[in-house]
């Protein structure tokens, strides 16, 4: 069936160099003088499961995009019921403690459902929108796509795990865009979103609602979507206050202290004082590899996962940054391009939904070591120390190297029929 | 969906821009965090991590006039904690006391302090035994925000002995920190608590200097900072002083614990205090490092003798026929009487005054004497005569114009004014206007009556008295010898008065017993009625009688006669001199 595969080798040694880069930087973060619970050998098994990626990322370059088509609603299909199981019987951890992310079994922590759900989420969207002939016109033709993507949201977001939902949001802004979906119906699915989030500031709100209705009239959809759409942004903003009282005190906090990490800065807005300034302190080059002494004193929250971006920045400085970032925009690129050469529709839209979900977890992640973004819990692809991360960010590499490889014609695809 | 080469190229472009545009916006942020604001977030990086932990200085030694050490400084330890936060920093102490006996209030007292100073160690132990090293040193592993270093602990190697002016040192206390009084003082310094300690503290205490060590987030000690700059502590001043320790200590082993007196002897040209003793004393060694609650108690027990009241310099006691001293060489400076003078009435015993008659304190009476011999048998009834001529308005300026309403001025915190009516206003006020009579002046004239003196206060007259009328301010420390015209006599009138103060020590004298071989010893014996218990004896003295070069003033609480005191003033003087006493072969009475 399958006879050879050219990998796309600079999308897989960009990956392979992020991977180096991020264990070096998991090793490091291990290396402290503080008897505090840090992972000391997490890079060991990091590279574990860094082996146990290129294995799976090589069986599935083996595998044809049509079987990824075929395997989009059952992967589905399962991802939503890892979901509803975890959230009945999972469990949390590390940062997330008060999460149940994780998948546990007999005290055995399987691997967190929501990675998986992820790439599950990319294949069925793109299922969803390659199967139109055209690209989305109104909102009638995105409520299917809509609602694909709402269930494992909702499953994501009840466990609380706001990061991931996060990414589903990205995944589905993203493929919805390169589906073909035009701006002005972008802005008006994301308006109710706009309309919950500037609802704190009416003077804003009154502005951005007069914005919408002209939006409207402009784009001219029809008139229930319309009627809906502005009684949607009405609703989230007399809503939003109702909401803001119903969230738990620890995620106000983690709202108002995004806004001011100063107000409590023993309690919630440590971790990003204490991120600010290990990376703030690396100045250019950075206190050297292994020298930094905020994470040397275990100042820095979940050094090994969440802020790892700190580590980095504060031991490799500016420099090491801006090498971290500078691959992961090459990465990014090659990624367009793949998603760009792709054979057919299906391709091109699982490349770039896997595209949009590695982008929202590089900005947020690395905005949130230095408070533009709120702390979410949201790990850094090929740096944070993590299982089922790791196998997923190398999933969907083989997902590319595959997609790069057929779309080149340096795969035996199967009937290229679909392709135009 | 649209899947046209030219969309795809269009959105292409479309995500490539967004993406640019998102990563520089990242990589902006981090240019200015690391390289526009580096150095802000590189000094609270510093902070974080590195922990100033003072070094104490050692406190200035204190030597005496012949460089004896007084008051020193052994090594001893210390014990405090880095505390992350209050709550950590009590589970730290609340752990310890499993190995420390750490009471709920010093816990409380502890997490309080560092509330006030997070930054700094709470001190827990400031005075750490060995032992309590040892044990801490075990648990080392359970507990790495524990800092034990050496630290100077003060010592007085004569301790009770010295007690009396050195006074001792302590920790400041919570309510003091913060003070205008104590300002630029942290917590867990020792502080001067009274004596010279508190006196001079200023110059005692030294600087404090620290060392850096490394921390983790939760306040542990990881790293003691040897590469950061080691700010090494400055040694208070030394402090060289005017007592004779050799003296001092006699003194001391002389009066023992069981005597209750207060004792000071005066280099009366230049006021050095030789020595400044209060019986019974207290070890200062056993205040340091903070006072143990049953050696408090102990020490507030003896309600009778009261060793933590200094008898010298804080007592005050009717000074009685020592007295007699001012009212005659206020007279002879008057021109009243010279030293062959006889009052009208011989002494018979009693003086009838007013409508009361009043006693000389030999019943047998004195006859006809003269000044000379009026002072030294101590006759009363001539001494009533002479205030009588006086005047009481004069008396009363005498007694001002010879300080003996105001404090000696001695280098020394806590001492006490003396009781001395400036005026007949004071009487008025006290008993009431014309509640009292003209006998006040008798009463004055031998020293009883409103007139309460400090032990100094009268050494510090005496000397006026051993000198040309010029009295000492006395002075611990040699600094600047200061002198004050209080009397103006002839020299012959002084040596005249010395002479009858010389006869007192003699067998026609009230304290003949007290004479030393080799060394005319002057002085005033008196015994000073008390009317709640035995009467104090006082007997303040001078040696040689020619040209005195030591003022012994001894007050012996509930001492009964003069000549008690004059025998201890005897012996300390004898010892001075290196010259034996005179063993008592009769005894006369005050």
């Amino acid at each position: 069936m399958i006879k050879r595969v050219v990998a796309d080798y600079p999308l897989a040694l960009l990956a392979l160099l992020l991977t180096a880069y991020g264990v070096a930087m998991v090793y490091s973060a291990g290396q402290t003088d503080a008897q505090v619970v840090v992972d000391m050998n997490a890079w060991q098994r990091q590279l574990m499961w860094l082996g146990a990626g290129l294995v799976m990322a090589y069986v599935v370059s083996r595998a044809s995009v049509r079987f990824l088509e075929w395997v989009a609603v059952p992967a589905y299909t399962l991802s939503i019921v890892l979901l509803l199981i975890t959230l009945a019987f999972g469990t949390g951890a590390g940062t997330a403690k008060s999460m149940s992310g994780w998948l546990t079994i007999g005290g055995v922590r399987l691997g967190q459902p929501s990675e998986l759900a992820k790439i599950a989420v990319v294949l069925m969207l793109a299922r969803l929108f390659a199967g139109r002939r055209e690209a989305p016109k109104s909102l009638v033709d995105l409520i299917v796509p809509a609602v694909a993507v709402l269930v494992p949201w909702l499953l994501v977001m009840a466990q609380p795990d706001l990061g991931t939902g996060m990414v589903f949001v990205g995944i589905f802004f993203g493929m919805m865009f390169w589906a073909g979906t035009s701006w002005p119906l972008l802005l008006l699915v994301a308006s109710p979103a706009v309309s919950l989030i500037l609802a704190f500031s009416t003077g804003l709100w009154g502005a951005w609602f007069l914005l919408l209705v002209a939006l409207v009239l402009w784009f001219k959809p029809y008139v229930v979507e319309g009627v809906v759409l502005i009684v949607a942004n009405v609703v989230m903003g007399v809503a939003a206050p109702v909401l803001w009282d119903n969230l738990k005190p620890h995620q106000q906090s983690r709202i108002l202290v995004f806004i001011d990490p100063q107000q409590d800065p023993q309690r919630t807005g440590y971790h990003v004082i204490q991120s600010q300034i290990a990376i703030g302190s690396g100045g250019l080059t950075g206190r050297g590899y292994l020298e930094g002494t905020q994470k040397q004193g275990a100042f820095l929250p979940a050094q090994t996962t969440d802020f790892i971006f700190a580590v980095l920045g504060e031991e490799l400085g500016f420099l090491g940054v801006s090498a971290a970032l500078t691959l992961f925009l090459f990465l990014f690129l090659r990624v367009i391009r793949v998603a760009a050469r792709a054979n057919d529709g299906f391709s091109s839209l699982v490349a770039f939904g896997l595209l949009a979900s590695w982008f929202v977890h590089v900005v947020v992640n690395v905005g949130m070591t230095l408070n533009l973004m709120p702390i979410t819990g949201i790990p850094l692809p090929f740096f944070s120390y993590g299982g089922s991360f790791m196998l997923s960010c190398w999933l969907a590499v083989g997902i590319l190297v595959r997609v790069s490889a057929e779309g080149r014609g340096e795969a035996d695809a199967l009937p290229i029929g679909l392709r135009r | 969906m649209s899947f046209h080469p030219n969309d795809i190229q269009r959105r292409g472009v479309a995500a490539t821009a967004a993406i640019l545009v998102a990563m520089t916006a990242l990589g902006s942020a981090f240019f200015r965090a690391q390289v526009l604001d580096d150095a802000a977030y590189r000094l609270s990086s510093e902070r974080n991590r590195l922990r100033q932990v003072p070094l104490p200085a050692a406190r200035g030694v204190i030597y005496d006039r012949h460089g004896e050490i007084i008051a020193e400084n052994v090594p001893g330890y210390s014990v405090s904690i880095l505390g992350a936060s209050a709550d950590s920093l009590r589970s730290t102490l609340v752990a310890l006391t499993r190995i420390l006996p750490l009471s709920e209030g010093e816990v409380n007292r502890a997490v309080q302090r560092f509330r006030k100073d997070p930054n700094r160690p709470t001190v827990i132990l400031s005075d750490a035994s060995y032992d309590q090293v040892a044990v801490l040193e075990e648990h080392r592993v359970e507990f790495p925000s524990l800092i034990i270093q050496s630290a100077p602990k003060r010592y007085y190697p004569d301790g009770p002995a010295v007690a009396a002016f050195t006074g001792y040192t302590g920790q400041i206390r919570d309510t003091e920190l913060g003070t205008e009084a104590f300002e630029g003082y942290k917590s867990g310094q020792e502080i001067g608590r009274s004596g010279l300690e508190r006196q001079y503290e200023a110059e005692l205490r030294g600087r404090e200097g620290s060392r850096f060590v490394e921390v983790d987030a939760r306040g542990r000690v990881v790293r003691d900072g040897a590469d950061r700059d080691f700010d090494a502590p400055v040694s208070g001043q030394v402090l060289k002083t005017n007592i004779d320790l050799d003296l001092q200590r006699f003194i001391a082993n002389y009066l023992g614990d069981t005597l209750a007196a207060g004792v000071v002897a005066i280099e009366p040209k230049t006021g050095a205090v030789l020595a400044l003793h209060s019986s019974p004393s207290f070890d200062p060694n056993r205040f340091i490092g903070g006072i143990q609650q049953e050696y408090w108690d102990e020490l507030n027990a003896d309600k009778v003798r009261l060793p933590l009241y200094n008898k010298a310099m804080q007592g005050l006691y009717p000074p009685a026929s020592t007295f007699k001293l001012a009212t005659a060489a206020l007279a002879l400076q008057d021109g009243l009487v010279d030293f062959d003078s006889r009052m009208p009435r011989p002494c018979t015993g009693g003086y009838v005054y007013g409508s009361r008659s009043w006693g000389c304190w030999d019943k047998g009476g004195h006859g006809a004497v003269t000044l000379s011999e009026a002072i030294a048998k101590s006759c009363d009834v001539y001494f009533y005569q002479l205030g009588l001529r006086m005047s009481l308005s004069r008396l009363l300026a005498g007694g001002v114009s010879l300080k003996m309403g105001e404090r000696s001025g001695i280098d020394l915190p806590s001492e006490v004014k003396p009781l001395w009516p400036a005026s007949t206003a004071y009487l008025d006020s006290t008993f009431g206007r014309g509640n009292w009579s003209n006998g006040e002046t008798l009463n004055l004239s031998i020293g009883q009556g409103k007139n309460s003196q400090t032990v100094l206060n009268m050494a510090r007259f005496y000397t006026a008295l051993a000198t040309d009328g010029f009295a000492a301010t006395p002075e611990v420390v040699a600094r600047s010898p200061e002198r004050t015209q209080i009397l103006k006599l002839t020299p012959a009138q002084f040596a005249g008065l010395r002479a009858a103060m010389g006869d007192v020590v003699s067998g026609r004298g009230t304290a003949g017993s007290a004479a030393i071989d080799g060394v005319q010893l002057a002085g005033k014996t008196g015994t000073a009625q008390n009317e709640t218990s035995r009467d104090h004896a006082w007997f303040v003295g001078m040696a040689p009688q020619d040209d005195p070069t030591i003022v012994v003033a001894v007050m012996l609480w509930q001492g009964e006669h003069g000549y008690a005191a004059a025998r201890i003033a005897s012996k300390i003087i004898s010892h001075f001199f290196k010259r034996p006493a005179i063993e008592p072969a009769n005894v006369v009475g005050n």
